[in-house]
């Protein structure tokens, strides 16, 4: 198999097989979350407040006050890498006609020097945020293995992109393959990690906004 | 197995519902609700990180609720939840943690972790790893009918003491009556003020009222060491009496839990809406001084702060009313750092104050309410909870401290236009 019928195969069969994987590992992962139901809250709501999950779904995106100050290393370094690694994955203009191949649907992309610059950043803060995680004693009595391998899930896609995207290590043919291929491990692993987050994080938000919302105090 | 390890586990697994399952699924590990816990503040101790307290419940969760769980506890591959992992979690379940939600409003993700600590509990307590004096303060309010043992005789004698004190008649068992009022073991033993404070103002303010018998305390330790079928009956004896006495109303004391237990978690104890409702006093005394109804003369001049009582504030929303009353009747009011929905806890809520095993730590982690009162510079202290109180004036005895503690129901009398006719 030449380079070539690599690129094919990681273009082709392989991810397919990984968006179906990633589709239904997601699928399976809500089933185990909303399988489980909660009973309905009996006590009177202090104040009706429509929309207080999805309220806090967007609020919680901020630091609240003072922690900004106790830890910097960790909401810098998350705001960093989450919003290099968006950028990264939705406006790199290679990504957009990827995706207008797959959905059919695409959208302006940024300048390419820009979005290097972006994963970059993420890559940087990544390594940051691995080496606050394994310093500081909280961090890493909470760590395990799934925390070290989100982290390689993670950083091997941003790491392969900007090898292929700069010609570096391997022939281009070759890294673009591996690239897709990280991409492809991420999708299928990411239902069965913390990286889930990415999905149920919308839920977890939402309901601690329903439940302080409830009591006139969501945030 | 033994017997009570597999009653824990079934608890466990009881409990676990969407929302849990959701906060187990989203956490990352990002170790943020550390840094909003008292515990960890004070002692830099990792092991007090919130999340952490909950990982028994967490491999419950994973292996009974997730494929790939279940997967490794069928082959043999994960690491069942022991007694003795209980036994060494206990202190970290019930010693180190007063329910106060700091951390659920921090967590990036969402977490609500006290709403999961509470659930923990019950697990804890059925398999037989509660503390002790927890166990002890839930068969008193459950046999006795009140976790200090105190019995009707007792309230007998302070409304006797009270209407000696005041000239107003302490109205007991009757019906038709707007308000039920309840009071917390620590009033009737520590600080009988309130009783006094609360029959003045509503003489004033024209409010009809009573006094139950067999409902006379709003204290539920089942809330705290986490026996939702005790719970249950100890909130069915206020649900009874108020039903019984046809009130309107539920007055709630200066206690955190008791507010909780009665107005959040009372209705589904019981597995019915009230057909009342329940209030704070602060609620209560706010909507009389709204109303105009309540009215005061003077100011107090002396510098003073307010403790926000976690179950009052955070998680009981009522945030606004203190402060509306004490800038009626305080000319310098100063607020605390961190004041209202995001104020650090007394130390002593959640049950910790009625563990003496506790008692250690929680005079240590008091260094940050300390800190947040010398931060004011007063030297009087207003709040609205007897056990944020009692556990504010010994640790401030503790650090050798001169400030004064005052419940903000008596503040108020204390400045209450009285019309003296007979």
């Amino acid at each position: 198999m030449n380079h070539l019928d690599l690129l094919t195969f990681a273009r082709g069969d392989a991810l397919n097989w990984a968006l179906i994987l990633f589709a239904a590992g997601v699928v399976l992962r809500l089933f185990e979350i909303f399988g489980l139901g909660r009973k309905a809250d009996l006590a009177k709501p202090r104040t009706n407040s429509p929309g207080s999950g999805w309220r806090t779904v967007f609020t919680r995106s901020l630091p609240p006050q003072g922690l900004l100050k106790r830890e910097p290393v960790t909401y810098v370094g998350g705001y960093v890498f989450h919003l290099g690694l968006f950028a990264t994955i939705l406006f790199f203009a290679p990504h957009i006609e990827f995706f207008d191949d797959l959905f059919g649907i695409s959208w302006p992309n940024l300048p390419s020097a820009l979005v290097d610059a972006s994963a970059v950043a993420s890559i940087v803060a990544l390594c940051v945020l691995l080496a606050h995680r394994i310093t500081n004693p909280v961090k890493r009595m909470l760590s395990g293995f799934g925390d070290y391998l989100a982290w390689a899930l993670t950083l091997l896609p941003l790491l392969t992109g900007y090898l292929a995207f700069h010609h570096l290590l391997f022939e281009y043919t070759l890294m673009l393959s591996l690239h897709l291929f990280s991409v492809e491990l991420l999708l299928v692993l990411l239902p069965f990690t913390k990286l889930f987050h990415t999905f149920s994080v919308f839920i977890s938000r939402w309901y601690n906004g329903d439940i302080f919302g409830r009591k006139g105090t969501a945030s | 197995m033994s017997a009570t390890l597999a009653k824990g586990i079934n608890s466990f697994k009881e409990v676990i519902d969407t929302p849990i399952a959701s906060f187990f699924s989203s956490c990352v590990h990002c170790g943020l609700c550390a840094e909003a816990c008292l515990f960890y503040t004070e002692t830099g101790d990792a092991k007090y990180t919130p999340i952490h307290k909950l990982e028994p419940l967490r491999r419950v969760w994973q292996q009974e609720y997730t494929l790939f769980g279940k997967l490794g506890k069928t082959l043999g591959l994960s690491k069942p939840v022991t007694d003795a992992e209980l036994e060494a979690w206990e202190p970290l379940v019930y010693d180190s943690c007063t329910l106060c939600g700091r951390c659920a409003m921090v967590c990036p993700v969402g977490n609500d972790l006290t709403y999961m600590i509470r659930k923990m509990r019950e697990g804890m307590a059925a398999s037989g790893h509660a503390p002790e004096d927890l166990v002890g303060a839930t068969t008193r309010a459950v046999t006795i009918g009140s976790p200090m043992g105190i019995k009707w005789p007792a309230v007998l004698a302070q409304i006797k003491h009270v209407q000696n004190e005041t000239g107003i008649e302490v109205p007991v068992e009757k019906e038709g009556a707007y308000y039920l009022v309840l009071m917390s073991s620590m009033e009737i033993i520590n600080f009988p003020e309130y009783l006094s404070a609360l029959s003045r103002i509503f003489k004033q303010t024209g409010v009809s009222w009573t006094l139950a018998q067999d409902a006379f305390e709003a204290t539920n330790s089942g809330i705290q060491i986490g026996a939702s079928d005790l719970a249950r009956e100890i909130v069915s004896r206020i649900v009874v009496a108020a039903e019984r006495l046809k009130v309107k109303c539920v007055i709630s004391p200066e206690c955190g839990h008791a507010f909780t237990a009665l107005r959040w978690e009372g209705p589904n104890l019981i597995g019915r809406p009230f057909g009342f409702e329940v209030k704070h006093i602060l609620e209560v005394l706010d909507e009389l001084h709204t109303a105009g109804r309540l009215k005061t003369k003077g100011k107090d001049k002396r510098p003073l702060t307010y403790h926000d009582p976690c179950q009052i504030a955070r998680r009981g929303g009522v945030v606004e009313q203190p402060r509306r009353l004490l800038n009626e009747v305080a000319s310098d009011f100063r607020e605390m750092p961190d004041a209202g929905v995001m104020n650090w806890c007394c130390g002593g809520g959640g049950g910790v104050s009625a563990n003496s095993r506790a008692e250690p730590l929680r005079l240590q982690v008091f260094k940050h309410k300390k800190e947040q009162i010398e931060a004011t510079g007063t030297q009087t202290l207003i709040t609205a909870c007897a056990n944020c109180r009692i556990v504010m004036e010994e640790g401030l005895e503790h650090h050798h401290m001169k400030v004064e503690v005052i419940g903000l129901t008596e503040l108020l009398a204390q400045y209450l236009v009285e019309d003296n006719t007979p």
